[in-house]
């Protein structure tokens, strides 16, 4: 099942803006225009669950923090998010952020929030896995006596 | 039998007083903040999120200076607080074959497709105490040089790709017990009271959030002969996860965050049973946080607990006993029950008493009476 280009891309900002640092989405999303909110931001849980022996049946593993709001901007656009941790202000930028895709504003958003913290997000990623690829075990076989 | 008593209520606040001074200690050095923790004390916070069954590294660091550093206490003070929380759902299962990875090993396959990255361990470190870091200021500079042949592109993004698990070349052969998959509703002991006999999800998620002690001596003891399960570590890897969530208002799942997590996979030696044929059987670890030394117990411990649907015999080892090892796993409950005795219960005791003393006055009587 494949969804339509236009979810997908809305999923892949809503995941990077729920990833994003909260002070650095902050830093590049300073200024909150006017909204109403639908559903104030509220803390609360999700239970993250795994599977047994990593592909058999579900289990609950524990439960994350996590804010969630809804709201609506003046022009009428809905925005959600779902972010982890307990931070008010990022669950409003997110949804905030979410709404203005929807808008004309879009293009600038892109190229003012979303882009570094794409950017940002992928240094941090290949930084620590240019670290983890420097502790790869590099095998060698010692020459044993019946090959002599 | 409690009873009801007055008084105490300005040795209580005076208690609490002197708690919070001896809290913070000499005020002569510099508090210690819960970023500090955080960072610098990430395993405790990692064990204190594991067990307290709530991923949030702030307010697990947060307990932990709350608590003194009593790890219990701060695992207690972070179940209280999560049972404040509205629960919005379940994420989907989190996908380990796609973890961005900071360590994986497998002690079966030297080989194995991916390779063996060691990342931050303590494994052959010489365990002598470091004494630079009591001195002032020090800050270790990063000595990390790049691999030879760098294993990701420019945007180091497909390190999150898939990363296959050890024992799906094992299933390939056919020559291990393959997992069923499902998408059944798991149950959840935080919402309803533990029903024995447990399904194996249940199992794992007390075995998740049980004390990393109790369940490390579990798996010690397994592996002493206490129901052996002869147990290789598969494979092991730490790293972090996409947690996602179905969002029902928006008709589409996103994600919301990521954890890390260790899993640890063993691959046991199994001769067969009168309903099994001979094949490696399999026992699951999966823990918040890098945690690797719960992950491996709890697949020992998983493995172990079963014996049943392997067709195994019970030896009566404790590890193969479900009620004894779910109704004992769980720190906070223990620490309840075992400190409560601690409290008044000078009703009960005074009913003792007055026992004993009436069994010594029969006792007394009916030996003078047969002299």
């Amino acid at each position: 099942m494949t969804a339509p280009p236009e979810i997908t891309a809305r999923q892949d900002l809503m995941g990077l803006l729920a990833r994003a640092r909260p002070a650095r989405l902050a830093q590049l999303f300073p200024d909150m225009p006017p909204h109403d909110m639908l559903r104030p931001p509220e803390i609360g849980a999700v239970m993250v669950r795994g599977r047994a022996g990593g592909t058999g049946a579900p289990f609950n593993l524990g439960e994350v923090t996590v804010t969630r709001c809804v709201l609506r901007l003046t022009s009428g656009e809905v925005g959600h998010a779902h972010v982890q941790g307990r931070d008010k202000a990022h669950a409003t930028r997110a949804a905030l952020v979410d709404a203005m895709m929807q808008t004309q504003a879009a293009g600038h958003l892109q190229a003012a929030v979303l882009a570094p913290l794409r950017a940002e997000e992928s240094a941090r990623r290949s930084d620590r896995a240019t670290k983890a690829a420097a502790t790869k075990v590099e095998f060698f076989t010692l020459v044993r006596g019946e090959d002599q | 039998m409690y009873v009801a008593v007055k008084g105490g209520e300005r040795a209580i606040d005076a208690a609490h007083a002197w708690l919070a001074e001896e809290r913070r200690g000499d005020t002569g050095i510099a508090a210690l903040s819960v970023a500090q923790i955080r960072e610098q004390l990430a395993l405790a916070v990692n064990r204190v999120m594991a067990e307290g069954s709530l991923y949030d590294p702030d307010l697990a660091a947060l307990a932990i200076k709350q608590s003194r550093g009593d790890l219990i206490e701060a695992v207690f003070l972070i179940r209280a607080y999560r049972t404040t929380l509205p629960r919005f759902g379940a994420s989907s299962p989190i996908d380990t074959g796609r973890m961005a990875l900071t360590r994986r090993i497998s002690a079966t396959f030297k080989d194995l497709p991916g390779g063996q990255i060691l990342g931050p361990t303590f494994d052959y470190t010489h365990r002598l105490l470091d004494f630079a870091l009591m001195a002032e200021g020090e800050t270790p500079a990063s000595v990390i040089s790049a691999p030879v042949s760098s294993p990701t592109g420019e945007t180091g993004v497909h390190l999150a790709a898939a990363v296959p698990h050890v024992t799906g070349f094992l299933n390939r052969d056919g020559l291990i017990q393959t997992e069923t998959p499902g998408d059944s509703t798991p149950p959840d002991l935080t919402r309803e009271p533990m029903e024995l006999p447990a399904t194996r999800p249940l199992r794992l998620q007390a075995l998740t959030r049980g004390d990393e002690g109790f369940v490390l001596s579990l798996a010690y003891s397994t592996q002493r002969g206490y129901g052996r399960t002869h147990a290789f570590v598969g494979e092991l890897r730490i790293g972090t996860v996409a947690v996602e969530m179905d969002i029902p208002e928006l008709g589409f799942a996103v994600q919301i965050g990521e954890v890390e997590v260790t899993e640890c996979e063993t691959v046991n030696q199994f001769t067969g049973s009168k309903t099994e044929p001979p094949q490696f059987t399999r026992g699951y670890g999966l823990v918040f946080g890098q945690t690797e030394r719960k992950a491996i117990s709890m697949s020992l411990v998983d493995r172990a607990l079963r014996w049943q649907e392997l067709g195994e015999d019970f030896t009566g080892a404790p590890a193969q006993d479900e009620e004894f090892v779910l109704m004992h796993a769980d720190n906070v409950q223990a620490t309840g029950f075992l400190e409560h005795i601690k409290l008044p219960h000078y009703v009960d005791f005074q009913a003792e008493l007055e026992l004993i003393r009436r069994l010594r006055a029969e006792a007394i009587a009916a030996k003078e009476a047969a002299e």
